[in-house]
C-alpha cells in the first residue's frame, strides 16, 4: 500500500503556497468535460460541490437526505475556530496549529494542521460574505468567545447552532450551482459501492431510496463527504442516518483505512433513559463552566433523590482528582473519570449510568436568573428529554460517542490510496490526530471543500488526464451485479431478527470493550463477538417489504451489515495500538494517578488498515508521523 | 403506557392512502414519539406487518428532517418542538393518537408519512443565496453589520425547512419559509445587492411550487418549531411591493 | 405586479383600505338620522347633488373595489383549496381567530348585502315606492327633495330586514376585525410588536362601525314595538311607507 503523503517542501508556512505554485491547472474551458462525483452533501461535500461547479466542472452531488441541507453537519452547535485574531489575545496561524497538533495528542500530519490553520481564515470571509449571521459586538464587527479550553478567544459562532448557519451557507452556494446547472443533486440517494478500474476510482453505484433504482454513475473522480462512523456504537450523538457504508465500501476496493479506534467522547450528554433510547443529545459543554459534577460517595445513595443526599456524602470527584482544572477537565479525562464512577456502582439514573451536574452552588450565588440567562435554553432542552427541572435537582449526564478522528487514510491532496478517490471533512483521517479539538470540526469540513479540494483536484486531472469510462462499461455492470445482489440478498432475509436488533448489539459490544476505556482482553473479545454476531445476522436477519420502493429496513440492513465489518476493524486497529492516546485510551497504559501515556518511540505513526478479503484479516500498514516544529509533550491537566 | 395509534399509509404517491390503526403497550414515558414509532415497527415486524415510513434523521431538532401531524398539529401540541424533541410523558395512558403526513399538494406523498419537501429546495435555489465566489470575499470584518440587524437575520436563519409551517396552514401556504429564508439574507448588508432580484425570484419560484395564499392567520409561526415571527411575512410583503415597484418603474 | 401571489394580496389590501375608509364615511353620514330629519335629508342631497364626474366616479371607484376585491378572493380561495386538496383528519387551529377562519363566508354574506343594499335604498326596486317620498325638509331651498329620513325609518319598519342589516354588519365587524390588521400585513407594514395593539384597535373599528350601522334599525324596531319613542314617525310623507 502506497502511503506517500505528498507533503510539499519548503518550511513548513510555505508548503501550501509552494504546493499550490506547482499544482498544475485545468483549462478553464476543460474543466466542463470533467465530470466530477460527491458523495454527502454536509460542510464537506456541500462546500466541494458548490466550489467545483461554479468552477466549471460538471458534479453530481449525492446526499441520502431528503434535501442537501439536512446533512449532519447541521447539528454542530458550539461554533468554528479561525486564526483572525481579531481579539487581539495572542492568537496566530501558527498557535492554531500547535493548539490542534497538541490537542490531537500528536498524532496528526503538521502539514495538513498548518494548512487547515492558514485557511481558517479564509474560511470565516466566505462565511461572512455568503450572509452567515455570526455573533457580533455593538460596533457591528465579529464576536468570539473562548472555547474547549483554549487561552485565545478564536471561536466563531452562531446562537447554538453553528452548524445549522455553515451547513446553510454551504448550501446556498450550492443551491446556486444547481439552478446554474453545474451541480445536479440527487437526493435520496444513498452510494452502496465504488466502481474502479485498475485502481482508479471512476463512478459509484447508488440505490434511489424513494424508488429502489440501483444506477451507475460514472465520473473522472469521486469525492467521498459522508462523514463519520460515529452510529458504529448505535448510541451516538450522530444522527440516525449516519453511516460508514460509503467509506467502508471504499476502503473495500483499495481505500485504506487510518486510525478507526480514534473516536470521541462527549462528557456532557442526557444518559440514556431505557431500552427504547435510539440517539444520546448532546449538552453545550459549556455547562460545565457553572455546573458541578458529583456522585454518592457511598453505592446505597445512588438511588436517593439527590437533594436528599448529604454534602458530606457527595464525591465531587472532578475537583477532587484534578484541583486546578476541576469540573473544566477535558473531554476524554472528564468522560473516563464518570464511567469509573458508575463502574463503582455510584452512577445515578437509569441503569445506573449517569453522573450529576449540579447548579445548587451558581444558583444560590447568581441567582437562578443569571443561570436561565445563560443556560435557560439548554435547561429547557434537558426538561423536555427527561421531564426533569434542573433548576431543582442535579442534572443527569453522561458521556457519548460524538466523533471520529480515524477516516480514510488521505495523502497532502487529500486523495486516498485509491487514485482519483478523495475524502474530505470527518470521512477522513488527516488533521484531528487522536483527539478532536472543539469547534474545529467545522473548520476542517469547510476547509476541505472550499479551499482545499479545488487546487488538489485540478492537479489530480491535469496529470491523470481523468478518463471517465462509460456507465455501460463491463467494469461498472460487474460492480452494479454485486450492488443488486446484495440488496437482493437483504430484502429476502426472512429470518427473526431485525436489523435494528443486531444495531444494538453491536452497539453494546463496541461500547462496553471499544469505548471510553479499552484493554486487549475486552478487545479480543469484542472481535469474537462481532464474529458472531455476523453469523447470526447472516443466518437470522428479517428485512420485510421490497427493494422496489422506500424501505427503512432495508436501508438499515445494509449499513448495519457494513457497521458489522467496521466495529471488527475497529477493534483490531485499537487492540493493536498498545498505548493510550487522546480518545484512545487503553487501560494498560496509564500513569498511576489514571492518566494516559503515550508511546511515541513505537506510535507515533498513522495506522492504515488494507481490506484483504471477507474473512481474512486486514494488513496494518503505518504511515510515520514527523514532527519538524513541534515538540512532542505531555498533556497535564492536574 | 398503553396508546391506540390511528396511523395514515400510503404505498405511494399515486396510490389512496387510509389509515391503519395499532395498539402498542408498554410505551415508556421517557422515550421520545419517534422512539414510541420505532418500538411500534419493531412490533410490527413481529406481526409480520410491514413498518411504518416516517421521515427523520437527527433526533436532534435541528435537521428539520421530522414531520407529522399529531392530533392535527404538525410536531404534536407542543410548542417551539420537533416531533423528535417531544416526549411521550406529554400523552396519557390510553389515549388515541393520530398520525397523518404533511398534507400539501407541494409536499407529495412518497410513502405512508414521508413526504417529498424539495419544493423548498427549489424555492432557494431560486434566490436563496448571496452570489459570492469562494476566495473572492473580502476580510470577515470589513463590513460592520449592526448588532440588531445581525440578530433579526439570526432569528430568520434559525428556520430548519421543516415545513411545519405549510401543514398547519390552512392554505398550505409557504410564506413563513420564504419569507424567513429571503429575510435572513435581506436583512443583511451582504445580500442588499441582491435583494429584489431574489425575492422576485423566491416569490415566483413559491407560486410555482403549488403552495396557496398567505391569509395572515398566523397558524405557521405558531406551528413553527423554532418560532418564526410574523414579521418575516410583512417584511417579504414589503420587499416584494418595492422590487415590483422599481421594476415597473426602471 | 398583481399576478403574483403577493400580487394578488396587495389587491386585497388597497381594495381593502378603500372599502374600511368607505364604511366609515358611509356610517358617518348615516348616523346624522339620529339628529333629526333635517339634517339627514340635507346630508343626503348633498351628497345627491355632487357634480356628476365626483358622484358617479365615486360609485364606479367603489363598486370597482368591491369587485376586483370579491373576484380577487375568489380566485385566492380557489387557490387555496388546490394547495391542500387533503384535509387533515383532525382540524385544529392554534392561534388563528374565528374571524380571520371565516373571511369567506362573512364575504359572501357582505356581497349578498351590498346586492339587497343597493336594490333597497339605493336604486329602491325593491320598494319602488320608496321614490315617492319627497319633502321639503332638509332641502337647501323651497324645492321637494328626496326624504331619506322616511325611507330609511320605512325600510326598517320590516323586522326581517332589520335583522337582516344587523346579521350583515356583524359579519362585517367579522370581516373588518381581521381584514383591518391583515391590511398592514400584506402591505408589509406590521410588526408584531405593535401587532397587538394594531389588531385590538382593528376590532375597535370594527365593533364600532358594527354598532353605527347596527343601531338605526335596531332603534327603528325598538320603536316598532312600543318600547321607546325616539323617531318623528307623524312627519313620514306616506302612510304607504309604513306597509
Amino acid at each position: 500500500m502506497n502511503l506517500d503523503s505528498q507533503i510539499p517542501e519548503g518550511p513548513l508556512s510555505e508548503k501550501w503556497d509552494n504546493h499550490r505554485f506547482s499544482s498544475k491547472l485545468v483549462n478553464p474551458a476543460n474543466k466542463r468535460k470533467y465530470r466530477i462525483i460527491v458523495v454527502g452533501s454536509g460542510l464537506a461535500g456541500g462546500s466541494a460541490a458548490a466550489t467545483l461547479g461554479e468552477l466549471g466542472y460538471n458534479v453530481d452531488c449525492f446526499c441520502y437526505q431528503d434535501s442537501p441541507r439536512r446533512a449532519h453537519s447541521i447539528a454542530a452547535q458550539g461554533g468554528i475556530n479561525g486564526a483572525k485574531n481579531y481579539q487581539n489575545d495572542g492568537d496566530s496561524i501558527h498557535r492554531l496549529f500547535y493548539d490542534t497538533v497538541k490537542g490531537g495528542d500528536f498524532r496528526s500530519r503538521e502539514a495538513n494542521v498548518y494548512r487547515l490553520a492558514q485557511v481558517s481564515t479564509n474560511i470565516i470571509d466566505q462565511c461572512v460574505a455568503q450572509g452567515v449571521p455570526f455573533a457580533r459586538e455593538y460596533g457591528g464587527l465579529l464576536a468570539n468567545r473562548s472555547f474547549g479550553g483554549a487561552q485565545v478567544s478564536r471561536t466563531f459562532y452562531a446562537r447554538g447552532q453553528t452548524g445549522q448557519q455553515l451547513l446553510l451557507g454551504a448550501y446556498s452556494a450550492l443551491s446556486r450551482q444547481i439552478a446554474a446547472g453545474s451541480v445536479k443533486m440527487h437526493t435520496r440517494s444513498e452510494m452502496l459501492d465504488m466502481v474502479t478500474v485498475d485502481g482508479h476510482a471512476k463512478g459509484i453505484i447508488t440505490r434511489n431510496l424513494a424508488t429502489g433504482e440501483t444506477k451507475a454513475w460514472t465520473a473522472d473522480a469521486v469525492l467521498l463527504c459522508t462523514g463519520g462512523y460515529g452510529n458504529v456504537y448505535y448510541l451516538s450523538t450522530n444522527a440516525i442516518g449516519c453511516n460508514v457504508t460509503a467509506t467502508f465500501r471504499a476502503h473495500r476496493k483499495g481505500a485504506g483505512f487510518a486510525n478507526p479506534c480514534f473516536t470521541q467522547i462527549h462528557p456532557t450528554c442526557i444518559p440514556v433513559a431505557g431500552d427504547h433510547q435510539s440517539k444520546l443529545t448532546l449538552m453545550s459543554e459549556s455547562l460545565r463552566n457553572d455546573g458541578r459534577v458529583w456522585v454518592p460517595k457511598n453505592s446505597e445513595d445512588a438511588g436517593k433523590n439527590p437533594n436528599d443526599i448529604r454534602e458530606d456524602d457527595r464525591d465531587y470527584y472532578l475537583e477532587r482528582k484534578y484541583p486546578s482544572f476541576g469540573n473544566l477537565a477535558p473531554r476524554d479525562i472528564s468522560s473516563r473519570s464518570a464511567k469509573e464512577a458508575c463502574d463503582e456502582g455510584r452512577g445515578v439514573g437509569p441503569g445506573g449510568r449517569g453522573v450529576y451536574l449540579d447548579f445548587s452552588d451558581a444558583i444560590s450565588r447568581l441567582g437562578e436568573d443569571a443561570i436561565r440567562e445563560r443556560y435557560g435554553n439548554l435547561f429547557q432542552m434537558y426538561e423536555r428529554i427527561t421531564g426533569e427541572n434542573a433548576y431543582q435537582r442535579p442534572m443527569r449526564i453522561y458521556p457519548a460517542i460524538h466523533y471520529t478522528m480515524g477516516g480514510l487514510w488521505v495523502d497532502y491532496n487529500l486523495m486516498t490510496t485509491i487514485p482519483g478517490c478523495f475524502a474530505l471533512g470527518e470521512a477522513n483521517f488527516s488533521d484531528h490526530g487522536a483527539n478532536r479539538l472543539g469547534a474545529s470540526a467545522l473548520m476542517q469540513g469547510l476547509s476541505d471543500g472550499y479551499f482545499v479540494i479545488p487546487y488538489t483536484i485540478g492537479d489530480y486531472l491535469a496529470k491523470s488526464g481523468g478518463g471517465a469510462i462509460s456507465p455501460d462499461a463491463p467494469e461498472v455492470k460487474e460492480v452494479m451485479e454485486s450492488v443488486r445482489q446484495r440488496v437482493d440478498q437483504l430484502v429476502s432475509a426472512s429470518g427473526k431478527r431485525s436489523s435494528r436488533s443486531y444495531h444494538k448489539k453491536l452497539g453494546q459490544i463496541m461500547w462496553e470493550y471499544a469505548g471510553m476505556a479499552r484493554n486487549e482482553s475486552g478487545l479480543g473479545k469484542a472481535i469474537g463477538e462481532i464474529q458472531d454476531l455476523r453469523e447470526d445476522f447472516n443466518k437470522n436477519l428479517l428485512v420485510p417489504g421490497s427493494g422496489d420502493n422506500l424501505n427503512a429496513e432495508l436501508e438499515r440492513a445494509g449499513r448495519v451489515r457494513d457497521f458489522l465489518d467496521f466495529g471488527e476493524l475497529l477493534c483490531r486497529d485499537a487492540l493493536e495500538r498498545n498505548e493510550s492516546c487522546g480518545g484512545h485510551f487503553r487501560e494498560e497504559h496509564q500513569t498511576k494517578e489514571g492518566e494516559a501515556t503515550r508511546d511515541d518511540e513505537n506510535f507515533a505513526h498513522a495506522a492504515v488498515w488494507e481490506h484483504k478479503g471477507d474473512g481474512k484479516i486486514p494488513i496494518r500498514h503505518t504511515e510515520e508521523l514527523k514532527y519538524d516544529n513541534v515538540k512532542l509533550a505531555v498533556r497535564s491537566y492536574k | 403506557m398503553k396508546l391506540i395509534l390511528k396511523i395514515w399509509r400510503q404505498d405511494g404517491p399515486q396510490d389512496e392512502g387510509d389509515f391503519e390503526i395499532h395498539q402498542i403497550d408498554q410505551v415508556s414515558e421517557d422515550s421520545s414519539f419517534l422512539e414510541m414509532l420505532d418500538q411500534l415497527n419493531e412490533q410490527l415486524l413481529g406481526e409480520g406487518i410491514e413498518p411504518i415510513l416516517f421521515d427523520h434523521d437527527c433526533r436532534e431538532g435541528i435537521c428539520g428532517t421530522c414531520s407529522l401531524t399529531i392530533n392535527g398539529l404538525p410536531h404534536g401540541p407542543e410548542n417551539s418542538t420537533t416531533t423528535c424533541q417531544l416526549h411521550m410523558r406529554k400523552f396519557s395512558d390510553g389515549d388515541t393518537i393520530t398520525i397523518e403526513p404533511f398534507r400539501a399538494r407541494a409536499f407529495p406523498v412518497v410513502r405512508d408519512l414521508v413526504v417529498d419537501r424539495s419544493a423548498f429546495d427549489r424555492i432557494t435555489q431560486a434566490g436563496g443565496f448571496i452570489t459570492v465566489r469562494t476566495g473572492s470575499a473580502p476580510d470577515g470584518n470589513a463590513l460592520p453589520v449592526p448588532k440588531d440587524d445581525s440578530d433579526l437575520a439570526m432569528d430568520a436563519a434559525a428556520c430548519i425547512g421543516c415545513g411545519a409551517c405549510v401543514a398547519s396552514c390552512k392554505n398550505a401556504s409557504a410564506m413563513l419559509f420564504t419569507s424567513a429564508k429571503a429575510g435572513h439574507l435581506n436583512l443583511l448588508p451582504q445580500g442588499k445587492a441582491e435583494k429584489d432580484k431574489r425575492v422576485l425570484a423566491m416569490v415566483s419560484a413559491m407560486d410555482g411550487a403549488g403552495f396557496g395564499n398567505c391569509r395572515n392567520y398566523g397558524e405557521c409561526s405558531a406551528a413553527c418549531p423554532k418560532d418564526i415571527s410574523l414579521d418575516y411575512i410583512a417584511k417579504l410583503n414589503r420587499d416584494h411591493a418595492k422590487a415590483k415597484i422599481k421594476k415597473i418603474f426602471s | 405586479m398583481f399576478t403574483s401571489s403577493l400580487g394578488k394580496k396587495y389587491i386585497m389590501a388597497l381594495t381593502g383600505i378603500v372599502l374600511i375608509g368607505f364604511v366609515f364615511v358611509h356610517m358617518a353620514g348615516n348616523l346624522q338620522i339620529l339628529l333629526g330629519q333635517e339634517a339627514i335629508n340635507a346630508y343626503a342631497h348633498a351628497l345627491q347633488s355632487l357634480p356628476m364626474p365626483i358622484l358617479w366616479g365615486s360609485r364606479v371607484f367603489l363598486i370597482v373595489c368591491v369587485i376586483l376585491h370579491a373576484w380577487t378572493a375568489v380566485v385566492l380561495i380557489r387557490e387555496n383549496r388546490a394547495a391542500r386538496p387533503h384535509a387533515n383528519e383532525i382540524e385544529v387551529t392554534k392561534r388563528a381567530g374565528l374571524a380571520s377562519l371565516k373571511m369567506g363566508f362573512s364575504g359572501i354574506t357582505l356581497l349578498l348585502f351590498i346586492v339587497f343594499h343597493l336594490l333597497h335604498f339605493t336604486i329602491r326596486t325593491i320598494y319602488p315606492e320608496y321614490d315617492d317620498l319627497m319633502t321639503t325638509v332638509g332641502s337647501p331651498n323651497e324645492g321637494e327633495i328626496h326624504d331619506v329620513y322616511s325611507m330609511v325609518l320605512a325600510g326598517f319598519n320590516h323586522l326581517w330586514i332589520s335583522i337582516f342589516y344587523v346579521v350583515a354588519m356583524f359579519s362585517l365587524s367579522g370581516h373588518l376585525a381581521h381584514g383591518f390588521s391583515s391590511v398592514f400585513q400584506s402591505l408589509g407594514i406590521r410588526s408584531e410588536s405593535w401587532g397587538k395593539k394594531l389588531d385590538l384597535a382593528g376590532k375597535a373599528y370594527a365593533w364600532s362601525i358594527c354598532l353605527g350601522f347596527s343601531i338605526v334599525p335596531v332603534l327603528v324596531t325598538i320603536e316598532k314595538f312600543g318600547f321607546i319613542t325616539f323617531f318623528e314617525t307623524s312627519t313620514y310623507s306616506f302612510p304607504v311607507a309604513l306597509n
